[in-house]
Parts: C-alpha cells; sequence; structure tokens
C-alpha cells in the first residue's frame, strides 16, 4: 500500500478532486496548509511599511491506495494540477505499513 | 351564541357615546368662540413648549446611544480588528470595560467633578451621587432637555475617551492595570478638562471663560487628551516583543472595516448631538461631520497611493477617522466647504504623522492612538480657530466675530491655549498615574503572557474557535 501525498495551488482542488474520482479513486484526506517551495510571496503593506508574506495558502491531498494505482493516481493528479509555472506544487509517495478500517476492524489492502 | 351577542354591546356604546359627544361639543361651539383667556393661551405655550423640548430631547437621546454605539462595538471591533487574534477578545473587553467602570464612576463622582460647580479647573461636589441632576432643564448647560439626558450624553464621552487611549498600549497591558489607571484617569485627567472647556466657569469656556476656546464636541476634551496620554502610555510601557521587525498585521481588517463605518455613523450623535438640540445647528454639525470624513478618508488614500502605489483599505478607514478626529471641535462652527477643507488636511497630515514620525521615532503606538488622535486633535483644534464663524454659531454673542475667517485672529491663540493645557494635563496626568499603578499592581504584562496572548493569558478564553 502506498501513501500518495500531493501539495498544491487551492484553484486546483477542484480539478484534481474530479481527475481522482473518474480514475476510480474514492477515498481522501484534504487539508489546508501553508508553505512555498521556489516560488515567492508576496508583499502586504501595514501603515506604509512593506511586508513580505512567505506562507502562502496551499491544499494537501492524501491517499493510501494498492501498489497497482500508483501510476494512475500521479498521472490524474498531475495532469489536472499543471499549469506548467512555479507553484504548481509536488507529490510525494511512501509505503504504508498497515491500512485498519474501524468500523469492523478490517485490515490490508480490503481496509483501502 | 349569547356569549359573543354581548361583545357587541361594547362598540355600540362606545359608538352612541362618541356620537353624542360629538353632538354636544358641536353645539357647544358657540360658547368656545368667545375671547380665549389667559389661561388657555398660557397653557398651549406650555404645550409648543413642551414639544420643542420633546422635539430636542428626542435627537439627544439617539446621539447619547449613538456615541455608545462608538464604543461599543465601534471601536471594539476597529481595535480588535488591527491586534493579532490571540488579542482580539482583550481588546474589545478593555473598550466594554470602560462602559461599565466609567458609568459608575460618572454617576458617583465624575459628573459632579465636570459639569459641578467648582472653580476654573474643576467642578466641585454638588451633584455626587447624580444629587440633584433630574428631569428638569439645567440651563447652565441644556435649556430645553432633561438634565440627566445632559448627564447620559455626557457620560457617553467619557466612557469613550479613555476606551481610545487602550489603542496604544494594546497587546501588552494587564486588564487589571489598565481597569484601575484608566478609572483613574477618568476622574483626573478626563473630568478636569470637561470641566476646563465646558463646565461653568471653566478657564477655556466659550460662554465667559478667562480664554474662550472653541471646542464643539471635545476635539481637545477627548482627542487630545486621550492622543497625548497615548503616547506617554505606549513610551511608558515600551515596544511589545519583537517590534518593529516582526510583522504585526491586523488579523482581521474585516471587524476594523464594521468598527470604522460604525465610527462614522456614530459620530454623528458625538457631533451633531452636540448641538443639544434638534435645531438647524445640528444640521451643521451633522453635514461637517459628514464632510470632514469623507475628504479626509480620500485625503489619507491618496497619500498612501503616491507613497506605496496601492491604496488600503486600512489607510481610508484611518483617514476617516483622522476627519472625524479633526472637525470634532470645528463641527459646529464652519461652513460645510472649510469642513471639506479640515477633512482633506486632516487625512494628509494624520498619514503623514502615522508613516513617517512614527517610524522616526520608534515608539510603539500599536493601534495610532497618538497619530490619529492626538495629532488630528491638535490639528482639528487649531483648524477651528482658523474658520470659526459667528455666520454658522455666533458662540461669542450675535455680530461678534467666532473665528479667524471673521477677523478675529486672537482665537487662534486661544486654541493654541487650550490646546496646550490639554497636552500639559495629559502628560503630567498621565505619566503620575502610569508610575503610580506601575508600583502598586504593574503595568505590563510578563512576557510569556504577552507571547501566550491577553485572551488567554487575561481572560482564560479564545477569540475564535474555529473547531468547536
Amino acid at each position: 500500500m502506498l501513501k500518495i501525498e500531493a501539495v498544491l495551488q487551492p484553484s486546483k482542488l477542484d480539478a484534481v478532486k474530479d481527475a481522482l474520482l473518474e480514475a476510480g479513486i474514492e477515498g481522501m484526506t484534504i487539508l489546508e496548509a501553508r508553505g512555498h517551495g521556489r516560488q515567492k510571496g508576496h508583499t502586504e503593506f501595514y501603515r506604509g511599511r512593506e511586508y513580505t508574506v512567505d506562507l502562502l495558502p496551499k491544499v494537501k491531498i492524501e491517499l493510501v491506495v494498492v501498489d497497482e494505482l500508483k501510476d494512475k493516481v500521479i498521472e490524474a493528479i498531475e495532469s489536472a494540477a499543471r499549469t506548467g509555472r512555479i507553484g504548481d506544487g509536488k507529490i510525494f509517495v511512501s509505503r504504508i505499513d498497515e491500512a485498519i478500517r474501524i468500523r469492523n476492524d478490517e485490515r490490508g489492502e480490503s481496509a483501502l | 351564541m349569547r356569549g359573543r351577542s354581548i361583545l357587541l354591546l361594547v362598540p355600540s356604546t362606545l359608538f352612541l357615546f362618541l356620537f353624542a359627544a360629538t353632538f354636544s361639543a358641536v353645539a357647544q361651539a358657540p360658547a368656545a368662540q368667545a375671547p380665549a383667556t389667559q389661561a388657555q393661551v398660557a397653557a398651549l405655550q406650555q404645550q409648543i413648549q413642551t414639544a420643542q423640548m420633546n422635539a430636542d430631547n428626542a435627537w439627544m437621546l439617539v446621539s447619547a446611544a449613538l456615541v455608545l454605539l462608538m464604543t461599543g462595538p465601534g471601536l471594539a471591533l476597529f481595535y480588535g480588528g488591527l491586534v493579532r487574534r490571540k488579542n482580539i477578545l482583550a481588546t474589545m473587553m478593555q473598550s466594554f470595560a470602560m462602559m461599565g467602570l466609567v458609568t459608575i464612576l460618572w454617576a458617583v463622582f465624575g459628573y459632579s467633578l465636570a459639569f459641578g460647580h467648582g472653580n476654573a479647573f474643576i467642578g466641585g461636589f454638588e451633584h455626587i451621587f447624580l444629587r440633584g441632576v433630574g428631569l428638569t432643564p439645567n440651563t447652565d448647560y441644556a435649556a430645553t432637555i432633561p438634565e440627566q439626558t445632559y448627564m447620559v450624553y455626557q457620560l457617553m464621552f467619557a466612557i469613550i475617551t479613555p476606551a481610545l487611549i487602550t489603542g496604544a498600549f494594546a497587546e501588552r497591558m494587564k486588564f487589571s492595570a489598565m481597569a484601575v489607571f484608566l478609572s483613574l484617569w477618568s476622574l483626573l485627567v478626563y473630568s478636569p478638562m470637561a470641566h476646563m472647556v465646558w463646565g461653568v466657569g471653566g478657564l477655556l469656556n466659550a460662554n465667559g471663560g478667562q480664554i474662550p476656546s472653541l471646542d464643539f464636541a471635545g476635539g481637545t476634551v477627548v482627542h487630545i487628551t486621550s492622543g497625548v496620554s497615548a503616547l506617554i502610555t505606549a513610551i511608558y510601557l515600551g515596544k511589545r516583543l519583537g517590534y518593529p521587525h516582526t510583522n504585526m498585521q491586523p488579523h482581521s481588517m474585516v471587524l476594523s472595516f464594521i468598527g470604522a463605518c460604525l465610527l462614522w455613523v456614530g459620530w454623528f450623535g458625538f457631533n451633531a448631538g452636540s448641538a443639544l438640540g434638534s435645531g438647524p445647528l445640528a444640521t451643521s454639525a451633522f453635514v461637517n461631520t459628514h464632510f470632514a470624513a469623507a475628504a479626509a478618508a480620500l485625503g489619507w488614500t491618496i497619500a498612501e497611493w503616491i507613497h506605496n502605489g496601492k491604496p488600503t483599505a486600512l489607510g481610508a478607514i484611518s483617514g476617516a477617522v483622522a476627519g472625524l478626529v479633526a472637525i470634532t471641535p470645528a463641527s459646529g462652527f464652519v461652513q460645510p466647504f472649510p469642513a471639506l477643507l479640515i477633512g482633506l488636511i486632516a487625512g494628509a497630515f494624520c498619514s503623514f504623522m502615522v508613516f513617517e514620525v512614527k517610524s522616526r521615532l520608534g515608539y510603539d503606538d500599536s493601534l495610532d492612538a497618538f497619530g490619529v488622535h492626538g495629532a488630528g486633535g491638535t490639528l482639528g483644534a487649531i483648524l477651528t480657530g482658523l474658520f470659526a464663524t459667528s455666520a454658522i454659531n455666533a458662540a461669542f454673542g450675535k455680530g461678534v466675530p467666532t473665528g479667524a475667517i471673521d477677523g478675529h485672529w486672537g482665537q487662534v491663540l486661544h486654541q493654541l491655549a487650550g490646546v496646550g493645557i490639554a497636552w500639559s494635563i495629559s502628560i503630567v496626568g498621565t505619566l503620575v498615574l502610569l508610575f503610580l499603578v506601575d508600583k502598586i499592581i504593574g503595568l505590563r504584562v510578563s512576557p510569556e503572557d504577552e507571547r501566550e496572548g491577553l485572551d488567554l493569558s487575561q481572560h482564560g478564553e479564545e477569540g475564535y474557535d474555529l473547531n468547536s
């Protein structure tokens, strides 16, 4: 089982969700986040002085899927979220040791 | 069924009665056309006077409510939005505490010290516990409204003045120390200043004072005293941890915006209500107030647009407030276009105070209480001396020149005297009280409490619980 985390521009959330649903992925967790990579922040004015705000609003999607779906998921996210500009975001993949359904204590891939 | 039929008896009887009464009145008409007696004329005159007084009282009660609205929630929101999220409740509590505390102090001593008979500097104890303050007018102040209306109207001013000072020490003063400090300030700085400018026999009273100065609604009494005291407090307390290099931007410009608009609307009560009646002078003050606010918002916005390249919402609302402050002493004395000019100048001038002077001198007047109220009030007091005209308000008597525009240039000197006294009493009074309260209670919160935020450290509460 793999965990796929994607940090995205908030404006791309709907497109990515739709792409994932179309790819047959139904479960996901969405978090509001702040951060930046190479994308510079923006400047704001307060009482005549300029401040740089580094922490930009982002959205993070987390999915846990069976190994076989990895490429399909990555393809869905990339095609929906890519604009070609700095700030598109990143995807990380890691291994998951255990998955458990709380309702009935089902374990393993069938819990996903 | 029988019960219902009985009900018909009621309207029928009433109808018959009215029918009979009309006929008997008509039947008496010829007798009533005899010459009216003195008593009837006097009674009619009394009724007219009562109607006029009730008209004034209606506006004054509304004005009092509007001025209270300026504190709660006007100022509470305006200041609240400008601080960091961890201090929102504490900031609002400071204004709210004034609503409670000052009311009691005013009722017990404050009104008497401000408006009772005394000497040139302070009133006396004749109205302690509001003794003698009833529902008949006090002709020394307002001949057409009950004295209790006058008292409660003035109370709202006494409430907002210390509340304004809280802007200077935002995010770092102990609640207990603030409550004691501002209570004492209200009695020892506000009441004397109010007495000097508005009280019977006051040194600066336009009506017979030794140095007659023009302050229609409180440019010196409210804005200079609070603004200068704010500066002193900001310097005495020291800067917030991390000031000025840490970004301490407002956590909610939305709240501040709403607060500022409530201040603008409430100010109609503050200025137009100072006419103490609902006649044409109130109209003058109302129009001037609005014009100055609008022009000043524009003045600050343009100044900022040039300075930063972008006009901010904070700049626009601060500009409006600056204009309202500056027009306060002038509102019932000037023509509308001078009011526009006063606003425009105030907007530009106060923005300069906040952008340049504050950063150059380095004091942490967190919410610009001095930059807007102290500086704006000083400017307004001086411009009042320039633009006051007896065409609007013959303050010194019919046909007597009022301000420089009438030819009476000496008035500007009188205004400067009033400004000087306001500055002095504020500086001295505030320093003494700060020193005393600091020694006895301690003014500033501990660094840990300041970092945690005053909402939690002073009140054990959080302003927003977005997870509940």
